[in-house]
């Protein structure tokens, strides 16, 4: 199993240092979970993790070489990265998109071989797209369109994957689609990191949930472990209770509010 | 209506001068410069026998040239300069699109073309034919640049009309070198025009035009206010019960009068439209009803300081104006696009 | 379930194509063998096709004018518009790709208001100078366009949209220049570099073939050959890298082949507009969005479109002679306000 991990990691944008010193464990073959308050560098840093973004300072580990020296090639055979909602070309077809993940194993003279074809398949036959394979995106549902992208990260045929927010944009139902699949990509073995806006749904389909706060870890291990009030208040600013799922029982946050504090306080009196 | 909208409504807090101290500073240097204007030539004229030409003309060579060459065209330049750049204020305010521009948007290279090919079908044609022609070669380019837009992804963004604008442009530039090609009289009447100029521009042509333009002048100033509104977004000055259709209507009327009028008299004269306005802004809060005449004393300044440059320069070779206001203007669009527009 | 396509294999090498790429591509051959016939037998001196034939194949007709007019005056122009139909074709399909953006074009971008200036200033400026210079002036002026485009608006991996709206300003400073230059220049030349700048193939020669030539030995195949890259590219930046593509160095390329293509072909015929537009476009129409088959097929569609459109110049005003750029523009804007109609149906959806 490839192990991902960052040491010292600093990003920044033009000047603004986003990032700070971050060390993290990818824990490999689970569903680790990026949580944290909007601009706090969640989305940042899955981008240097994939090294969408250079380093300031500190590096990116695959096992135990960095990144940067790996060829870019090399990095995409083994990690695979799909960005918060990526807009495909007019009139691309799913078959197509999904083709282009087989991109880093592909060279001038070798450019469809059996392994590719069949790669192709698997990826379309998991996300359950083959009927659709000859639809353009732009006439799928955002659900679909959503399964077609992670097919194409699948047809890349990586063990890490990476996701940033892959259910923005879509509906409930919809955004559930796409979290099952996830859950059952890594019941595969894949690991699978991903940004996670909602942090009830983090918790359900996490294994490992790292809060990040003002570009620093703040709390990292099992959603029991980070999710309690005293870490979302410091995380979000936000006072809430944590009560279980009625399904799964794993921690859900449920927002105090201006309300809540009123009803709570009429009720003492 | 537009999503990619840039400049944000600014605070007052830039606000040192009052508003109307300003304006009365910004006449102050358009006079100062006017009257260079007016000195500036082959022939030296002091600046005693300049003013003696008002009071007391007594029909003297240098007299003759004040008043029949010189002042003809510096008032042609500060009557083009404004309605430019009050006709880019009005479209940047309605269409809430830092880049608009008639330039920009083809407005000018539609009135270009209409011109163009009323000298070639009627052969020298009066300027008010001309004037006309330019006119309705305006408000057609306008409404199709306008619709062309608005049926691109997303409406009338500042992306979707500058890019309908450039391919219009670009189709009806191929016109206009179609017609110049097939008649090389029209080519040697026209290429100075074309390219922009305020030379040999006497009182008729000036006073041709004028009604036009007036007209226009008065409607954009009249319209300040519903302006200012409009450009908080169409769906905020409806819910603040203003008749948007008719703002609109009205404002596109004053742009073409404005626009066209000055293409007739000067050529297609670029970026004053897209300059000025931004510039005002940077002194003045979203105001119209203080954006636009500022507009219209800064543009006039503007050209004219053009017009003095393009003669100046290359002496005693004369640049088109309008070349002057492209290689200034091109540079600070390259600026806008880069710092207003969101991605 | 098949993945529907063409596929070549052998030991070390394997190879992929959609199916409808090479009938459409004999097809489109087909068109275009017909419409050089055609165009080479118009004229005021009319030559039947049978005979336009033989003398091509070097037989002979009965008639020593034949090859003459054949050789000398017609067919040259006619290849001229083929090639340069190519060049465009291929840049506009190459733009497109890399600015996933459908309404891009060299003409629009700024490059060919950059080959345009540089060569009206050689034109002007130096009107003796040898034609085969103007293909390396013109495309030493888009070069210089397109690197200070790459740097105002790519620099960090910046949006499309910013990549036209720059192009637009740029065009802007270019055209100002140009037209500087038409303002002073002697009348004879500025009438020439007016011919010119419209889009025409009017009285071009073998001279000119030759000297474009060697542009399309060098930069059609580089173009064929990275036809896979510009797929990954068109995905985005970031999905491009995280493909393991090297973006930049990638880009580079691509910018580079689009560049030189659209210059030599500005300074061979001027700038005949929207066949970078057009010619892509139709070409995702038939053969879909994979640009290993999309560019060939752009490039043969281009060739057609120009070829086409010096024909209809020629005979439309007979024996008044519109350039091939006007006809081009004529076809292009309704075709530009379709495509702007469709865009909205689909975001609609």
């Amino acid at each position: 199993m490839k192990e991902l991990s960052a040491r010292n990691l600093s990003l920044a944008y033009d000047n603004t240092t986003i990032i700070r010193e971050l060390s993290l464990e990818i824990p490999s073959g689970q569903i680790t979970a990026l949580v944290g308050a909007n601009g706090c560098g969640k989305s940042t840093l899955l981008r240097g993790l994939a090294r969408l973004l250079k380093p300031r300072g500190g590096a990116v580990y695959l096992n135990s070489s960095s990144i940067l020296q790996m060829s870019t090639k090399e990095v995409a055979r083994q990690l695979g990265i799909l960005p918060q909602a990526p807009v495909a070309p007019e009139g691309l077809t799913v078959k197509d998109l999904v083709a282009q993940g087989r991109y880093p194993y592909q060279n001038w003279l070798q450019q469809w071989s059996p392994r590719d074809e069949k790669i192709v398949q698997q990826a379309l036959s998991i996300t359950h797209l083959q009927e659709m394979s000859e639809r353009s995106l732009d006439t799928l549902s955002g659900g679909q369109r959503q399964r077609a992208w992670i097919a194409m990260a699948l047809a890349q045929d990586t063990e890490i994957l990476l996701l940033d927010e892959p259910t923005t944009f879509l509906d409930l139902a919809h955004q559930v689609e796409v979290l099952d699949l996830l859950y059952e990509l890594n019941d595969r073995g894949r690991t699978i990191v991903m940004v996670l806006h909602d942090l009830n749904q983090a918790c359900r389909y996490a294994d490992y949930l790292v809060a990040v706060k003002d570009g620093r870890i703040f709390a990292a291990g099992t959603p029991d472990a980070v999710m309690t009030e005293e870490t979302i208040q410091a995380v979000f600013d936000l006072e809430c209770r944590v009560v279980r799922d009625p399904v799964l029982g794993t921690p859900m946050c449920v927002p105090i509010g201006r309300k809540g504090e009123n009803k709570s306080f009429s009720r003492s009196v | 209506m537009t999503k990619a909208i840039a400049s944000p409504p600014r605070g007052s807090n830039q606000l040192q001068l009052s508003p109307s101290l300003g304006l009365i500073v910004g006449v102050v240097i358009l006079l100062i410069c006017l009257v260079y204007s007016v000195s500036l030539g082959a022939a030296e004229i002091p600046l005693p026998q300049i003013l003696t030409s008002f009071t007391a003309f007594d029909g003297s060579y240098n007299h003759l040239i004040v008043q029949t060459v010189r002042l003809p065209r510096s008032l042609m330049a500060i009557l083009v300069g404004s309605s430019l750049a009050m006709s880019g204020a009005l479209m940047q305010g309605l269409t809430r699109n830092p880049l608009a521009d008639p330039g920009i948007l083809g407005i000018e290279s539609g009135a270009a073309l209409a011109v163009v090919a009323t000298i070639f079908l009627f052969g020298s044609s009066s300027l008010s034919v001309l004037t006309v022609a330019a006119l309705l070669g305006a408000a057609g380019t306008a409404i199709l640049v306008y619709f062309l837009g608005s049926l691109g992804r997303g409406g009338a963004t500042p992306l979707n009309l500058t890019v309908a604008g450039a391919a219009l442009t670009a189709l009806i530039s191929s016109f206009t070198t179609a017609i110049l090609l097939v008649s090389q009289q029209t080519l040697e009447e026209i290429r100075f025009w074309l390219a922009g100029s305020l030379a040999g521009r006497d009182t008729d042509i000036l006073l041709q035009v004028l009604p036009f333009i007036g007209v226009g002048a008065i409607a954009a100033l009249a319209l300040g206010k519903q302006i200012t509104t409009m450009s908080l977004g169409e769906d905020v000055a409806k819910g603040l019960g203003q008749q948007t259709a008719w703002v609109k209507i009205i404002t596109a009327i004053a742009v073409v009068l404005l626009a066209g009028g000055s293409v007739a008299v000067a050529g297609p004269i670029g970026f004053i439209g897209l300059v000025v306005p931004h510039m005002v802004r940077f002194y003045l809060p979203t105001d119209y009803r203080w954006i636009l005449p500022y507009c219209a004393v800064g543009g006039a300044i503007l050209l004219l300081v053009a017009d003095i440059a393009a003669r100046v320069l290359l002496k005693p070779q004369e640049l088109p104006v309008g070349i002057m206001t492209a290689l200034v203007g091109a540079p600070f669009f390259v600026y806008l696009a880069k710092s207003k527009v969101k991605k | 379930m098949k993945l529907d396509g063409l596929v070549v294999r052998s030991q070390s090498i394997s190879f992929q194509i959609d199916r409808r790429v090479p009938p459409v591509l004999l097809g489109l051959g087909a068109v275009i063998l017909v419409a050089i016939v055609l165009n080479v037998g118009r004229g005021e001196y009319p030559i039947a096709p049978f005979d336009i034939v033989k003398t091509l194949l070097n037989l002979d007709t009965g008639n020593p004018d034949h090859a003459f007019v054949i050789n000398t005056l017609r067919l040259p122009r006619t290849i001229v518009a083929f090639m340069v139909g190519i060049a465009f074709g291929i840049s506009g399909g190459i733009f497109q790709g890399l600015t996933s953006n459908p309404l891009a074009d060299p003409g629009i971008i700024g490059i060919n208001e950059g080959a345009s200036l540089a060569a009206v200033a050689v034109i002007v400026l130096f009107p003796s100078v040898p034609i085969y210079i103007l293909p390396l002036s013109a495309f030493v002026g888009a070069f210089l366009m397109a690197v200070l485009i790459y740097s105002l608006a790519w620099n960090k991996g910046s949006s499309p949209i910013l990549l036209i709206l720059i192009g637009v300003g740029l065009s802007a400073i270019a055209g100002a220049f140009t037209s500087f230059l038409l303002t002073f220049g002697q009348i004879e030349d500025v009438s020439n570099a007016l011919v010119w700048l419209a889009g025409s193939v009017y009285g071009r020669t073998w001279e000119q073939v030759f000297s474009f030539l060697p542009w399309l030995i060098i930069f059609v195949p580089l173009a064929l050959t990275n036809s896979r890259h510009l797929n990954a590219l068109n995905l985005g930046d970031d999905i491009a890298r995280g493909l393991g593509s090297r973006v930049e160095w990638q880009r580079g390329l691509q910018v580079l082949v689009g560049v030189a293509l659209a210059g030599a072909a500005v300074a061979t015929a001027g700038t005949i507009g929207f066949v970078g537009l057009i010619a892509p476009h139709l070409g995702r129409q038939l053969v879909g969005t994979n640009h290993q088959g999309l560019i060939p097929t752009a490039a043969l569609l281009g060739g057609g479109i120009v070829v086409l459109a010096d024909l209809l110049g020629r005979t439309l005003f007979a024996p008044i002679e519109l350039p091939c750029g006007v006809v081009t523009a004529a076809v292009g804007a309704p075709y530009f306000l379709y495509l702007l109609i469709r865009n909205r149906q689909k975001s609609s959806l």
